[in-house]
């Protein structure tokens, strides 16, 4: 969500709107003119994982102040149910507000904590946009409400250029979080033996975070070879691998709402074999633009590793294919549906303004314990 | 022991109070919600009709289409005038803005819009007429689902019994055929 909201801010920067973006920000951080601090961030156990969430009487009244002193046309506040900054905005705004859901959820934790307090949020919400059809049927089906579907954005300049199949290292990329089971290392472990047995060289490139000793205790020491572990890398060293691989692999087991990873190493010309979970199918246009095979499935995974790596012509065509695929991704394109929605919630002249009712209510709900996110805010 | 009873109905009307003004507080911006909405699709489909009768006008379309396009934006503009609130003159403007969504399709097939395309102009009006219909179709989702938030809190006892939408009259849902022609969506 942190690159989406500096991304589509980037961009609508870029065609000269004038975007300022409040987020929680860590101390000592360099920040461009365009954002504001939204106060220190706090880690904060929530929706499974850690959080960096900020929240408290002082981000309360940064939104306020940003609120009056923006004095904008139109607020777009990101994931408005998370217990962060985002949730306060829609309390302390009011006016042409825009909303996007991120997350697919298959229960909506904030509603159980608070029906009350997320129905008065989200009445307040002049148009809604989903980043995924499963994010969609989250808001529609959990929440209530309905939701213009306009896909995440990938900056595809970002990953060109792209350097051709047949110049790449025959090897495989797996990028995410190492002991997180939804990622999906697990399958892609218990499928090498049986890739090793066709590509015995085959080379298995690991980036992400993660406890490494504990995933190499309990693999054969074949396996253990042909697994690469470079641990945390940085965009730019995740660009640079995705164009250096042949393919990429992405067996998640669930849990993605979108697969923005996938369009990334698509623009980056590298071809992509990934687990028939909605969101990937829809991204590959069901096995067009990669390879799909049955999730949690390390057999089917196998077979279509060796299937894209035994077949240069039908690589390169999912190559290709997922090339034109990733730039209908791109932020450029995307941008324009934004700014669609944003021309059909408000009339011209039209502000946000700040919102008084919600100021008691904001202290109240605050006492009650919660915590706040990330929202931007664009002035045009 | 009878004033602790006293003090604690206080509380409670007072609590209760306190909810009953924050949901007629709610109650009133949803409405507010609804008549600006409400307001930007008036404002998207007038701007609809006014580019498809400039494309009418223009010369750019074979003359029969023209004629039907230059009909169905006519009726629609003079559908849009006269009182907000009254059903009849709601439904004919639905019927009008439909109808010329209909001779929109029939009018722009592929091959008409790449003719239109090619002459001087014939670009942006096209580019305009198929933003101005994405926007008509955003904003009436948009007004759709503040009327259902609107109604399902007015549907409430609680806002029932103590009347708290007052004299508003009651939210209505906008039906019309806001399709866009598909050779202007498949581009």
């Amino acid at each position: 969500m942190r690159s989406h909201v500096s991304d589509l801010a980037l961009t609508l920067r870029g065609q000269g709107h004038d975007v300022n973006v409040l987020a929680p920000v860590e101390q000592d951080t360099e920040l461009p003119e365009w954002v504001t601090d939204g106060g220190r961030p706090v880690a904060v156990p929530y929706n499974g994982s850690v959080a960096r969430l900020s929240f408290g009487v002082k981000a309360t009244r940064r939104v306020r102040a940003w609120i009056r002193q923006g004095n904008f046309d139109i607020v777009h506040i990101h994931e408005p149910l998370a217990p962060s900054l985002s949730v306060l905005t829609c309390w302390a705004a009011r006016g042409p507000l825009v909303a996007t859901w991120h997350s697919a959820q298959d229960r909506s934790r904030v509603l159980t904590a608070g029906y009350y307090v997320a129905q008065t949020a989200m009445e307040k919400l002049r148009g809604s946009i989903a980043v995924s059809e499963e994010a969609r049927r989250t808001l529609v089906g959990h929440v209530g409400g309905d939701a213009v579907l306009i896909p995440n954005g990938v900056r595809v300049q970002d990953f060109a250029p792209d350097i051709h199949d047949r110049d790449r290292r025959r090897e495989l990329l797996f990028l995410g979080r190492i002991e997180e089971p939804r990622k999906g290392l697990g399958v892609l472990i218990d499928a090498l033996p049986s890739i090793l047995d066709q590509v015995p060289d085959l080379k298995v490139i690991v980036a992400g975070p993660g406890d490494i000793d504990d995933v190499r205790k309990d693999i054969s020491e074949r396996v253990d070879r042909a697994l690469t572990f470079v641990g945390t890398v940085s965009d730019e060293r995740k660009q640079e691998l995705l164009r250096e691989v042949q393919v990429y692999v992405a067996p998640h087991t669930g849990g993605e709402s979108f697969g923005i990873v996938l369009v990334e190493a698509m623009a980056a010309g590298a071809c992509v074999v990934a687990s028939d979970i909605p969101a990937f199918r829809q991204v590959l246009e069901d096995g067009k633009a990669g390879r799909l095979f049955s999730c949690k499935d390390p057999q089917s995974l196998a077979d279509a590793v060796l299937s894209v790596l035994a077949d240069d012509a039908a690589r390169r065509a999912l190559v290709a294919r997922g090339h034109s695929r990733a730039d209908q991704y791109d932020w450029d394109t995307v941008v324009d549906d934004v700014l669609e929605v944003y021309e059909s919630v408000g009339v011209p002249g039209e502000k946000v303004t700040e919102d008084l009712r919600g100021q008691a209510f904001g202290r109240f709900a605050h006492r009650a314990g919660f915590g706040l996110g990330r929202k931007q805010g664009s002035s045009e | 022991m009878s004033w602790w009873w006293l003090i604690l109905i206080v509380v409670v009307l007072g609590l209760f109070g306190l909810y009953l003004s924050m949901t007629a507080g709610r109650l009133d911006a949803l409405h507010k919600r609804i008549d600006t909405a409400e307001l930007t699709l008036d404002a998207h489909l007038l701007r609809r009709s006014s580019v498809a009768l400039e494309l009418a006008t223009s010369g750019l379309l074979d003359p029969a289409g023209a004629i039907v396009v230059a009909e169905a934006a006519h009726a629609a503009r003079t559908a849009a005038d006269g009182d907000d609130h009254n059903p009849e003159r709601i439904q004919r403007r639905t019927q009008a803005e439909s109808a010329l969504s209909q001779a929109l399709e029939a009018t722009f097939d592929e091959e008409e819009i790449d003719e239109v395309r090619q002459a001087a102009g014939g670009d942006e009006l096209i580019e305009e007429l198929a933003a101005c219909a994405r926007r008509v179709q955003l904003s009436r989702r948009f007004l759709n689902d503040a009327v259902r938030a609107c109604t399902q809190l007015r549907n409430q006892r609680m806002v029932r019994t103590f009347r708290l939408a007052g004299h508003t009259p009651w939210p209505q849902a906008v039906e019309l055929d806001d399709s866009i022609p598909v050779a202007l969506v498949n581009e």
